[in-house]
C-alpha cells in the first residue's frame, strides 16, 4: 500500500479487556454444563436439538422476522434517494458491502441493522427517526446501525444466548414433566431429588447465561457506537441523534413501569438501587450517560492536532 | 476483518489505496479513442470532514496549499456534508491534474485522515452526451464509471459500455452494486 499515514483511531483496550472477560464467562458456563451433562449422564440431546433449531431459525431469518415485526418495507434508491445516498457512503468509506435498506412506518424513533451476514444484512429506519433528525444525525445512527453488521453482532449474540436458551426450555419441559407426573420413578425416591436438582441448576444457568448475554450485548453497542463514530468522524452527530431519540423513547417505558410497580415491588429490592441498579444489569442497552460519555472521549481525541 | 475482530466488535478503519490513480491517463487514451470521450480538465476529491481542531487545521493548511496554485482549486460541500476539493485544469493535461489529486490525497492521508477519504472523480465529456466521471474507490483501489442523466437518474447501459472500453487498463470494481452514483458532485 502506497500510503503509510499515522492512525488516528484508537482502540479502547478497557472495552476489550471487559468484552473478552463477558466472553470468556460464558464459554466457561458452556463447558461447565457440558461437563455437567457428560458426568450426570443424562439424556438431553433433545432439548439440545431442538433449542439448536430454534436458534438456527432465529439466525438465518433473523433478517425477516425484524423486518416483519417492524412492519419494514424495502426500499428502492428511487424512493427513499437521501437514505440511500448516506447508506452508499458509508459503505464505500468503510469498504463494506451495501446492505439492503428498508423504511418502517411507524413515528417511534428508531432505526435497527440485522442479518446473519455482511451479505445479507438489511438496515432499517423509522419514518418517525427520518423526521426527527438532521442529515449528519441520521448518518451517525446509520454509521452505528452498519457497525453492527461489520461486527457480525447478530452471530455473535445467537452464539452467546444459545445456553441460556437451552436452559430455560429445559426449565420449562423439567416443570411441566413434574407437574404431569411425568417422570418415571417407580424404584426408588433419588428421582424427585434429581428432578429439583436439575430444576435448579438449569434455572440458575439460566440465570446467569441471562446477566451474561445482556451484559455482552451493552459492551457491543458501546463497540457499535465507537466504530461507528469513528467512521463518520462525527461522534458528537451520534450523541445528540441518542440524546433526541432516547429522550423520545424513553417517555414510553416509563409509562409501563408506572403500571408494573406493584409487581416491582415483589421481585427487586430497593437497596441495590444506589449506584447498581439492577435494570442497568439486565438492560440491553448501555445508559444514555455511559454512551455520552464515550463519545466525549472520542469527540476530544479526535480535536488533538495532527 | 479477522475473527479476532468480528470477536471483540471493534473495526479497524479502511486505508486507502491511491495506486491506481495513476492508471487513469493511459485509459483516457482509449476512452478518446474508443468513445469519443475527452477529459474535461475538472477533477475532485471527496473527504467526509471530521468534527474537531485537527481536521478544521488541515483544512487551513490544504486550502492554503492550493491557494498557492493560483485559484485553480476550489471547494464545496454537499447536502450529504462531503467535502469535494475541485481542481480545474488544462483538459490536454490529464497526468498532471492526477498527480494533483495524488497530492491531495497524499496530503490528507499523511495527516491520519485516510479513511475519510471516499472517492476521486474525474469527469470526461464528447460533445454530444452528458458527461460522464470516472470514480475511484480508495478503500477498493477500483474504478466505476458514472453516467447520471438527470436528478437522480443514471444511464446503466452507457456506463457499462464505458466499463468495456477500460475494462483491460483500469481496475474496474467488479461488484456493481458499489458503483454508487454521486450525484450532484462538481464537474457534471
Amino acid at each position: 500500500m502506497a500510503t503509510s499515514s499515522r492512525n488516528r483511531f484508537k482502540s479502547d483496550p478497557q472495552l476489550v479487556a471487559r468484552m473478552s472477560i463477558t466472553m470468556f464467562l460464558i464459554g466457561a458456563l458452556y463447558v461447565a454444563v457440558v461437563a455437567a451433562l457428560i458426568f450426570s449422564g443424562i439424556n438431553i440431546a433433545f432439548v439440545l436439538v431442538i433449542a439448536g433449531g430454534l436458534l438456527f431459525v432465529q439466525y438465518y431469518f433473523s433478517d425477516k422476522m425484524a423486518l416483519y415485526g417492524m412492519g419494514g418495507r424495502l426500499v428502492t434508491p428511487e424512493e427513499a434517494p437521501e437514505l440511500h445516498g448516506i447508506v452508499d457512503r458509508l459503505c464505500a468509506l468503510s469498504n463494506m458491502p451495501k446492505p439492503r435498506v428498508a423504511i418502517a412506518d411507524t413515528d417511534i424513533p428508531n432505526a435497527f441493522a440485522t442479518g446473519r451476514n455482511p451479505r445479507n444484512a438489511v438496515v432499517c429506519a423509522t419514518t418517525g427517526i427520518l423526521r426527527r433528525l438532521e442529515p449528519q444525525e441520521l448518518e451517525g445512527v446509520l454509521s452505528h446501525e452498519l457497525s453492527h453488521v461489520a461486527h457480525r453482532d447478530v452471530a455473535v449474540m445467537t452464539f452467546a444466548s444459545f445456553l441460556g436458551m437451552a436452559a430455560g426450555l429445559f426449565t420449562r419441559m423439567a416443570l411441566y414433566s413434574g407437574m404431569f407426573g411425568g417422570y418415571d420413578d417407580d424404584d426408588d425416591n433419588n428421582g424427585a431429588g434429581a428432578f429439583f436438582l436439575i430444576l435448579l441448576v438449569s434455572m440458575l444457568v439460566y440465570v446467569l447465561s441471562f446477566i451474561l448475554t445482556r451484559t455482552l450485548s451493552r459492551y457491543r453497542e458501546l463497540s457499535a457506537d465507537r466504530s461507528g463514530a469513528l467512521l463518520t468522524g462525527r461522534p458528537s452527530a451520534l450523541a445528540s441523534a441518542l440524546q433526541k431519540v432516547t429522550g423520545d423513547m424513553a417517555r414510553i417505558p416509563t409509562r409501563d413501569l408506572r403500571a408494573a410497580e406493584p409487581f416491582n415491588a415483589f421481585f427487586f429490592t430497593p437497596a441495590l438501587a444506589n449506584g447498581f441498579s439492577i435494570s442497568s444489569l439486565f438492560s440491553t442497552h448501555p445508559t444514555l450517560e455511559k454512551r455520552l460519555a464515550q463519545l466525549a472521549k472520542i469527540s476530544a481525541e479526535l480535536g488533538q492536532p495532527v | 476483518m479477522g475473527l479476532l475482530d468480528t470477536i471483540l466488535g471493534r473495526s479497524k478503519p479502511v486505508k486507502p489505496d491511491l495506486d491506481d490513480l495513476f492508471a487513469l491517463p493511459s485509459a483516457a487514451v482509449t476512452l478518446q479513442a474508443a468513445g469519443n470521450l475527452r477529459p474535461t480538465g475538472v477533477g475532485s476529491v471527496c473527504v467526509k470532514p471530521a468534527e474537531g481542531g485537527a481536521f478544521a487545521g488541515l483544512r487551513e493548511q490544504i486550502n492554503e496549499l492550493l491557494a498557492m496554485d493560483g485559484g485553480k482549486y476550489d471547494e464545496s460541500t454537499d447536502s450529504f456534508g462531503f467535502t469535494w476539493i475541485v481542481r480545474r485544469g488544462d483538459p490536454n493535461d490529464l497526468s498532471g491534474l492526477v498527480a494533483d489529486l495524488h497530492g491531495v490525497n497524499a496530503t490528507l492521508s499523511d495527516a491520519g485522515f485516510g479513511p475519510a477519504l471516499l472517492c476521486t472523480l474525474v469527469t470526461f465529456t464528447d460533445s454530444q452526451a452528458p458527461t460522464i466521471g470516472m470514480v475511484y474507490l480508495y478503500k477498493r483501489g477500483t474504478w466505476y464509471p458514472f453516467a447520471p442523466t438527470g436528478k437522480d437518474k443514471r444511464d446503466n447501459s452507457r456506463e457499462l459500455q464505458v466499463r468495456a472500453y477500460v475494462g483491460d487498463e483500469l481496475k474496474v470494481e467488479p461488484d456493481l452494486s458499489r458503483w454508487f452514483p454521486v450525484w450532484g458532485a462538481p464537474g457534471f
